[in-house]
């Protein structure tokens, strides 16, 4: 493994890590409120590794309803990252598959974002492995944490870290905005998609994401496929 | 909690992993047809906007101002710097400063 690339991906993920301390440490104090013991939250966070499932799974236990429901529940909040990990795929340095079955484990729509932005062509697999390494750190070591100590941070020090996931994805999106119209439409346009299912309460969160996504993915892709060929066909009858 | 938490863990983490692993292993040296890899290259530009909004709003709960400051700041910062840890730290920096005050 590349020594350098691991650190250079650390350190492209130590935001991800400030920004998964307070979402783990107020899962490990609810995961506590709840009835779990320390190993049961912890060992939520280090075997499935996804915030909004545990979440949500706390709620669903709390409230007694069906194992099979929340696993049920688990995989439709999941199910987005089948696209984020097919479209990651393509920035990804060809590498043995049960390694890429490693570190895909560690893909969250953090890490994910981080790594996709990125400028370079192909993401080698060390750097990938730094961005999760320290992320999944940060959200199983803060679970501890959190159920541990059983208390949060000062409220306006909660209130004021719950920003730092958004403000990371804002300032991942608003580099690439700069002198693309294409990064602008698809972000405006996914972002108008999912803000009207949310509001109209049509599609849940997972699915939500999902569609929007997609839907903005391909209409702005037909719509620059329609722009080329507009552009090739007057390019040839100026050449006629 | 009892053996069922066990096993609603491990369905969950299996349910999780799926998702996660299959494209990644399953499409590694296949090349994808370009009009796929054209929309698949638009995906990260589009699961920003749509993680971003309308979420962003919604981080206090009940407290819309909150979450529309927040995002007013971290897109002046990420208009000004182009440095990701400025842009969370400096963020988080003006919220908590507007929430001892306020």
């Amino acid at each position: 493994m590349n020594n350098n690339s691991f650190v250079l991906g650390l350190k492209a993920g130590l935001s991800i890590a400030i920004g998964y301390f307070p979402v783990a440490l107020t899962f490990g104090l609810l995961a506590k409120t709840s009835g779990l013991s320390i190993w049961e939250a912890t060992a939520m966070s280090i075997f499935v590794y996804a915030g909004a499932a545990q979440y949500m799974s706390l709620t669903l236990i709390s409230k007694g309803v069906d194992p099979i429901l929340i696993v049920l529940n688990t995989f439709v909040l999941n199910i987005r990252h089948f696209l984020m990990t097919a479209a990651l795929n393509e920035k990804m340095q060809s590498e043995k598959r049960w390694i890429k079955g490693i570190y895909a484990f560690g893909i969250t729509d953090e890490s994910f974002s981080v790594l996709a932005t990125r400028k370079e062509d192909k993401i080698g697999t060390s750097f990938a492995f730094g961005v999760a390494f320290i992320a999944y750190s940060s959200w199983v070591i803060f679970t501890a944490v959190g159920h541990v100590i059983g208390a949060n941070l000062p409220q306006f020090l909660q209130a004021a870290m719950s920003i730092a996931l958004y403000a990371m994805f804002v300032g991942l999106l608003v580099p690439s905005m700069r002198g693309n119209r294409k990064v602008v439409m698809l972000a405006l346009i996914a972002a108008v998609i999912n803000g009207f299912f949310y509001w109209t309460g049509i599609l849940s969160t997972g699915w939500s994401i999902l569609v929007a996504t997609l839907a903005s993915a391909i209409f702005v892709e037909i719509i620059y496929a329609i722009h080329e060929k507009r552009k090739r066909i007057a390019g040839q009858l100026k050449g006629a | 909690m009892g053996a069922w938490y066990w096993w609603t863990l491990i369905g969950m983490a299996i349910v999780t992993y799926i998702p996660r692993a299959v494209p990644l292993t399953f499409l590694e040296g296949k090349e994808l047809p370009p009009v796929v890899s054209g929309v698949l290259r638009n995906i990260p530009y589009a699961v920003l906007g749509a993680l971003i909004f309308p979420a962003i709003l919604y981080v206090q709960e009940g407290n819309l101002l909150f979450g529309l400051i927040g995002a007013i700041v971290a897109f002046t910062l990420a208009i000004l710097f182009s440095n990701l840890m400025v842009i969370v730290l400096g963020t988080i920096g003006v919220l908590a400063i507007y929430s001892l005050v306020f």
